[in-house]
């Protein structure tokens, strides 16, 4: 994928929607699969390389329509199966094709609370485009139908229009619910479980909501604007927000059902204590978990040097550890915090690495290097503790490995070393320890993650989880998934409750 | 948002602080600390250790120095001001039993955090010898109330101004050397004070514990900023710590990890202390 410019794509798009405009019942679909996918308009990268605005700007509404007349409206619809909420895809793309976007958006705010998160954070290429039949046909997955982006496209211009509607409430039921944690599973359970009625208060760490959208994902990937405006929503809904509040630490999980009388709690956590990679050289000043390097930039605005008070380390040449998001993520930001030369060092190869393959085409045009079959052996200091350079290894592919990705195997023998005056880690979480340590009877596994049934209940009574605490470090829409189910889970508890409470 | 309802100076440089936070108050132990912003948007979070809690007012005292930016916003407020962020109790709290003979050092605002732990110890039925260490007269803070509750009590400057002439190593290494050795040592203070209470304690084999305070973002396990290496193993003050096995920190590393902003931090308070003379001027 090479970098084309917004205008030239909006104007290939003009001329293939006015080919089809009057006949768009008439394509077959060997008519579909010859319309050429739609590429998502981006800013030039050496100007995005800069700033901190989105990077990705969106469908134009004739993008918009022409690549969703590329979906063949299969019957056997995978694309849904796909989706770990369910949306109703097909519907809500033919909706797009024929301008009817608002209809498109009451399609998709059935399944999905979230959608203009959601369809700039998912991993479409692994989830509904995955087995997409266009991308099957042209024998390319990026070939397939873009869903993610014109889910995009109708949840901005819904927002644009200003009308974004509120959910309907149910009358108060005296029921109390409390949520831990603002991040993407605790919101969706939080509007699931207020629409029934039930009094809702969410519990936030820190200052501002969101999690990991607020503090891991970056503005130029997900601006806050439109974090704000879904945890807006939510407060119209009336949602009570408790920040600067540690459920394990401000109060026991405990005390908020014997003493603050909540009926349910979700515990929503996220991810926890960053992993590093036990070499040599990891405590030397300059290097970083991609959480620390990530949270002073967003969260704590570090980017805006003159206005913030919190510090960012002054980087010039970076080495960034890991393949996902999240080292995309830091990569990026580093570049844009002014970093002359950042490396991203991954294990195996550019076919096993987690990150989005938008993100990563992103990343390359605006000139990270990727290093991959290589690995970090140790950080090496100079005499004030700072770091100077890293020594790496080289790998090849070897078996399969239990995730079934070809597992990586050292080179003997092929340590090389190179100049870096920063490190940053973004090789996965752990779990957060506090709620675990401070409530007795909760039960998790041998890496702290929280353990659920089916319905997402903990081993104790009126307890659910869900997200990356019980995950790991997974995606926004698998914590929305997760929460769901435990917003589904809650409401049926607490109705059954109410109709014993008016039975008896 | 915290109301501040007092406040003191207790030196130069040092002040003392109740906040009303009355669920902080109720759930604080000793050892704990909290984390705080004066500005929601574009503040700084900084960890400052709960010196002392009252339940019944709802309150917890905080008493800093300050020594860069938002310690010097944080003493510009006064009584009726709000702190927009505050958060906590956070931290370990320190294990409380009956250890027998526990000496507790203090240097310079350590002093603070070290009280409410003398404090449970001694309730705990420790016999306590109590050691604080000041640069001069001036920085001795909480002479009183470390007295009271002290069985033994020493007060030292390095500048020989009031008390002994002497850095709290001295008479610590005087103490281990008693026929009846103590049986644990709690050192809070700068970390190079730290470092050398753990080296004088370490020949005597006598169990010394010290509180960090490194540098955090988030305070609840996050970000991974505060780690240290202790005994070999990467451990994060927030959430694993404040408190550690002396003997085990590795004092360098982190002394070289607490500078790793100076510069930037630096020059950035000298602006902001050259925008308030231009705004006075």
């Amino acid at each position: 994928m090479s970098y084309q410019s917004p205008d030239i794509l909006s104007a290939n798009a003009k001329k293939i929607l006015n080919d089809h405009i009057h006949n768009i019942d008439g394509l077959k679909p060997k008519d579909r699969l010859k319309i050429p996918a739609q590429e998502m308009p981006a800013q030039d990268p050496i100007e995005r390389s800069k700033n901190l605005e989105e990077v990705a700007i969106g469908y134009t509404i004739e993008e918009a329509r022409v690549e969703a007349m590329r979906c063949l409206e299969c019957v056997k619809q995978t694309c849904i199966d796909g989706c770990p909420v369910k949306i109703d895809i097909p519907k809500f793309v033919s909706h797009i094709a024929y301008g009817e976007f608002q209809t498109a958006a009451d399609v998709i705010k059935e399944a999905s609370l979230l959608p203009s998160i959601c369809g700039r954070v998912c991993p479409q290429e692994t989830q509904c485009q995955e087995t997409c039949k266009v991308g099957t046909a042209m024998k390319d997955v990026d070939k397939a139908v873009a869903i993610g982006r014109l889910e995009r496209f109708v949840a901005d211009w819904e927002r644009d229009q200003g009308n974004v509607k509120i959910p309907d409430v149910k009358p108060e039921t005296g029921k109390k619910v409390a949520i831990i944690g603002s991040g993407p599973a605790g919101l969706v359970v939080a509007a699931d479980v207020k629409r029934e009625g039930h009094s809702v208060t969410v519990f936030e760490a820190f200052h501002k909501l969101g999690g990991v959208m607020r503090y891991g994902i970056p503005e130029f990937r997900l601006p806050n604007s439109i974090v704000d405006e879904e945890i807006n929503t939510l407060i119209k809904m009336g949602v009570n927000i408790q920040k600067n509040y540690v459920v394990g630490r401000t109060r026991k999980l405990n005390d908020l059902i014997e003493k603050d009388g909540y009926d349910a709690v979700f515990i929503g956590t996220g991810a926890g204590l960053p992993i590093f990679m036990g070499i040599d050289g990891e405590s030397l000043v300059g290097v970083f978990s991609a959480n620390e390097y990530l949270t002073r930039a967003n969260l704590m605005k570090a980017f805006d040097k003159k206005n913030a008070d919190t510090p960012i380390y002054p980087s010039k040449t970076v080495a960034v550890l890991g393949g996902g998001n999240v080292a995309m993520d830091a990569a990026r930001m580093a570049l844009r915090l002014g970093a002359e030369k950042v490396y991203v060092i991954y294990r195996r190869t550019e076919v096993e690495m987690p990150a989005r393959k938008e993100e990563v085409a992103h990343t390359k045009e605006e000139g990270i290097e990727f290093n991959f079959l290589t690995n970090a052996k140790r950080i090496l200091g100079d005499e004030n503790g700072k770091v100077k350079a890293m020594e790496c290894l080289k790998y090849e592919l070897g078996e399969p490995d239990d995730s079934g990705r070809r597992r990586p195997v050292v080179i003997e023998g092929s340590e090389f070393l190179f100049d870096v005056d920063t490190v940053i880690v973004a090789i996965g979480n752990g779990s957060n320890p506090l709620i675990k340590q401070t409530t007795p009877g909760l039960d998790a596994n041998k890496w702290g993650n929280i353990i659920v049934d089916e319905k997402q209940k903990s081993s104790m009574d009126r307890v659910f989880a869900g997200g990356d605490i019980v995950l790991g470090a997974a995606t926004v829409i698998l914590a929305m998934g997760e929460g769901r189910k435990a917003a589904a889970a809650i409401n049926e508890m607490l109705a059954k409750e109410l109709q014993g409470e008016t039975i008896s | 948002m915290a109301k501040i309802v007092l406040k003191e100076k207790l030196s130069e440089s040092v002040f003392k602080m109740n906040l009303y936070a009355p669920s902080i108050a109720e759930e604080r132990k000793a050892g704990q600390f909290i984390m705080l912003q004066i500005n929601e948007d574009v503040g700084e979070r900084i960890p400052l250790t709960i010196a002392d809690a009252n339940k019944n007012e709802g309150t917890i005292t905080i008493i800093f120095q300050v020594v860069g930016m938002t310690t010097d916003e944080l003493a510009k407020l006064n009584v009726g001001d709000d702190i927009p962020v505050l958060v906590g109790p956070l931290g370990t709290p320190t294990h409380i039993k009956n250890y027998g003979t526990v000496v507790c050092v203090g240097g310079g605002i350590g002093v603070a955090p070290l009280h409410p732990i003398a404090e449970a110890l001694k309730a705990a039925g420790n016999k306590i010898i109590t050691i604080i260490g000041a640069r001069n007269k001036e920085l001795t803070i909480m002479e009183d109330e470390m007295r009271s509750i002290a069985d033994e009590f020493i007060v030292c400057t390095d500048d020989g101004s009031y008390g002994r002439k002497a850095l709290v190593t001295e008479p610590l290494k005087e103490i281990c050397k008693r026929e009846i050795k103590p049986d644990m040592v709690i050192a809070i203070g700068p970390p190079i004070m730290m470092k050398f209470c753990a080296e004088t304690t370490r020949p005597f084999e006598v169990y010394t514990e010290v509180s960090l305070n490194t540098i955090m973002v988030d305070g609840t396990g996050m970000c991974g900023g505060c780690r240290v290496n202790v005994g070999g193993d990467v451990k994060f003050v927030c959430v694993d710590g404040p408190e550690f096995d002396g003997h085990k920190v590795d004092f360098d590393n982190m002394m070289a990890r607490l500078n790793s902003y100076k510069g930037i931090e630096e020059e950035k308070h000298s602006c902001y202390l050259d925008s308030l003379v231009e705004e006075n001027s």
